[in-house]
């Protein structure tokens, strides 16, 4: 069975073209790939995940609000029990705020620059080692 | 001007240079690459010679077909409008970076909100936290409006606003501020984006579904036809399509026939086409490759010049004149050696000019990482004053027209916008074709072949795939802290508080029962701004009536 990778980006921001690009490279490589779509609450995008009984969640946020956005979703994911999923995160953020949100349980966070290539072998990875 | 026996012998004379000269050549010294390309994916060729018909294909300036611009005497009467995009935190801060780039020289102001006041939501709303007063100013209210504009007669300024799915809202603010400054509402001079189609197509900061958003655009371009006739309604935007990824021709194909959509329906509704279109304006964006770019703003005046004539036969001959403001390509703008951005946004800026343009943003070099400093904003206005003051390039009109490979791209980019109104016209026009999700998937497919291209390095962007150093950006970048959101937030909570809430809750029901027939809806909208309501109560009560837009989820 494929891996499932739910792709989104929960809140106000509608700057999509990085995780189209994203989400189509993952489904090229073989993923069943799921687009929340835009504007979900960060509360829907969970119930989401959960319900569709995802593997990897990635996350993108391009604006000023990704220090609330990534500690939610996790949080979310905590209080409803689903904190197994692995999350990865992409946006342009600055470097200084990345380690922070790692210790939030985020796996990784592209910056501007990533590849799509870069992507596809860290969720591969991502889910060797889950298996194992 | 070419006669016909004289292209006759430049074709012959080329290819026997072919057989020759450029033989001999290539046998020493190869081309290398197979095959050249621009950024629209069309082979270029070695060499262009004439093939212009200069009477029909480009005419004088000032004249149909518009290809040489719009003026007869372009930057040598007036130069373009100077005019940097600014918002940040709340009213307040927003109204001192006004007076500080009106101080600075600059001619216009341009007003960037916030992404939960594009979205029509309030500060206060759970999906806003993180949110209020980053990209852009806050306004909830009237009262953010007089403060935004607090010291600034709007009769000595021209205002931009960059709103979409909420742009009746704000135009309503701003013609109820000038009312409060005394300023008759024939002298107020300005744009609102308005273009809800390219959000749809790309920039995605939707409300309501494409016939409601529709009704609220036709509605504000008859409101203002009659109300405020120095106003510009409408800025038809490729700018966005461009940034979701798309090509020079895709920019132009889609952004040229919204245009013609929202012209239709406005006509549809009675109006004469010479009572609005000379005040509908465009929005282009200027990207990386500096031919192609000129060549798709003399192409869109003669499109938008020849279509509106077929149809629409005006009388007055602004009607046929594409007016258009530009901005630098935000997404090419590289976040590795942001200084370098300085030389892509001079470049792109130079662009503009060549093309005609009428107002330009020049992007700061930081904008990739933050908000704009003070200084990097100034560094970007400089740029467009050396190429207006020292460059030279305004000194004629239409500088480059006559090059042999400007008017053959011109030409080309003509006919390649021409199949997509093919394409367009046989899905039934620009609402369908979204809800199928044909632009959608031709920009999607042509971005990502964009990020394989350099990901694999077949396309090189200097500090990003090629030419790396280790070295640090080290730019101070504009930080908006919390502060911004509390203190909007407590704001609001006082104008709520203050304010008369039974006026609010009546003039909201005013506007949904008008919602409901097919009033015209700028006077109520009108009256509950007056009223003080917030813009997520009046997005909300037009959300009743006319419920929400869900997009196509393919991937």
């Amino acid at each position: 069975m494929k891996a499932k990778i739910l792709i989104g980006k929960p809140g106000l921001d509608g700057h999509d073209r990085g995780l189209r690009a994203v989400a189509k490279a993952l489904q090229v490589a073989g993923f069943e790939v799921i687009y929340s779509g835009l504007y979900q609450s960060p509360e829907d995008f969970v119930d989401k995940a959960i319900s569709e009984n995802v593997d990897v969640i990635g996350l993108s946020v391009m604006t000023g609000a990704y220090n609330v956005i990534f500690p939610r979703v996790m949080e979310l994911l905590e209080e409803k029990g689903a904190n197994n999923i692995p999350v990865f995160g992409g946006g342009i953020i600055p470097e200084e705020d990345v380690p922070e949100l790692k210790k939030n349980g985020i796996k990784e966070i592209f910056l501007p620059g990533a590849t799509l290539e870069e992507i596809v072998e860290f969720v591969k990875n991502l889910l060797n080692k889950r298996i194992a | 001007m070419q006669n016909k026996d004289n292209l006759k012998e430049v074709i012959e004379k080329k290819s026997k240079w072919e057989n020759s000269t450029l033989n001999e050549s290539l046998k020493k010294v190869p081309e290398k690459k197979s095959k050249f390309t621009n950024l629209s994916q069309q082979k270029i060729e070695r060499l262009y010679t004439p093939q212009t018909d200069y009477t029909k294909d480009l005419g004088f300036p000032g004249e149909y077909p518009y290809t040489r611009g719009i003026h007869p005497t372009m930057y040598r009467g007036r130069l373009w409008t100077m005019r940097e995009f600014a918002g940040f935190g709340t009213a307040d801060e927003t109204n001192k970076r006004f007076k500080y780039l009106l101080e600075n020289g600059q001619m216009g102001l341009s007003v960037a909100f916030d992404l939960p006041t594009l979205m029509g939501k309030d500060s206060d709303d759970p999906i806003s936290e993180g949110e209020v007063g980053r990209c852009g100013v806050a306004i909830d209210t009237l009262s953010d409006m007089e403060m935004l504009f607090k010291d600034i007669p709007l009769d000595k300024v021209t205002t931009s606003m960059t709103i979409n799915a909420p742009a009746a809202i704000l135009f309503a603010m701003y013609i109820a501020l000038a009312e409060k400054q005394g300023v008759s509402l024939s002298k107020l001079e300005g744009t609102i984006q308005n273009d809800i189609l390219k959000e749809y197509i790309a920039q995605k900061e939707w409300i309501y579904p494409p016939a409601e958003s529709l009704r609220l655009i036709k509605d504000t371009i008859i409101y203002s036809a009659k109300n405020t006739p120095k106003w510009h309604p409408v800025s038809i935007s490729g700018y966005h399509i461009r940034e979701a990824g798309s090509t020079a021709v895709q920019e132009l194909a889609f952004t040229l026939y919204d245009g013609l959509t929202y012209v239709a329906e406005v006509v549809n509704a009675g109006l004469d086409i010479d009572d609005f279109a000379p005040r509908l304006s465009f929005f282009f964006n200027s990207h990386n490759d500096f031919f192609e770019e000129i060549a798709k703003f003399r192409a869109a005046r003669r499109i938008w010049a020849k279509e509106i004539k077929k149809s629409y036969k005006p009388k007055n001959p602004s009607s046929l004149a594409l007016r258009f403001h530009t901005q630098t390509a935000g997404c090419t703008l590289t976040a590795q050696q942001p200084y370098d951005n300085i030389v892509r946004v001079t470049i792109q800026a130079l662009a503009a000019v060549l093309g005609g343009t009428q107002s330009l943003h020049t992007d700061s070099m930081d904008e990739t990482l933050a908000l704009p400093s003070e200084k990097a904003v100034r560094i970007a206005l400089r740029t467009q004053q050396i190429i207006a003051h020292e460059s030279g390039v305004i000194n004629t009109v239409d500088p480059i027209g006559g090059s042999y490979y400007l008017e053959s791209l011109t030409n080309q980019m003509e006919k390649d916008v021409y199949k997509y109104f093919e394409k367009l016209d046989d899905l039934g026009g620009m609402v369908q074709a979204i809800e199928k999700g044909f632009p959608q998937t031709e920009i999607r497919e042509v971005s990502y072949i964009y990020q394989k291209e350099i990901d694999n390095h077949e396309r090189i962007i200097v500090g990003v795939n090629d030419f790396i150093t280790d070295e640090e950006a080290t730019v101070d970048t504009l930080k908006i802290g919390d502060e911004f959101e509390v203190k909007q937030v407590n704001k609001l909570k006082i104008i709520k508080s203050e304010r008369d809430y039974a006026k609010v809750e009546k003039t909201l029901e005013v506007l949904k029962q008008a919602a409901r027939t097919d009033e015209p809806l700028m006077p109520m909208i009108i009256d509950a701004v007056k009223a003080y309501a917030t813009i997520g109560e009046m997005c909300s009560a037009l959300k009743d009536v006319f419920g929400e837009y869900n997009e196509p989820k393919t991937i």
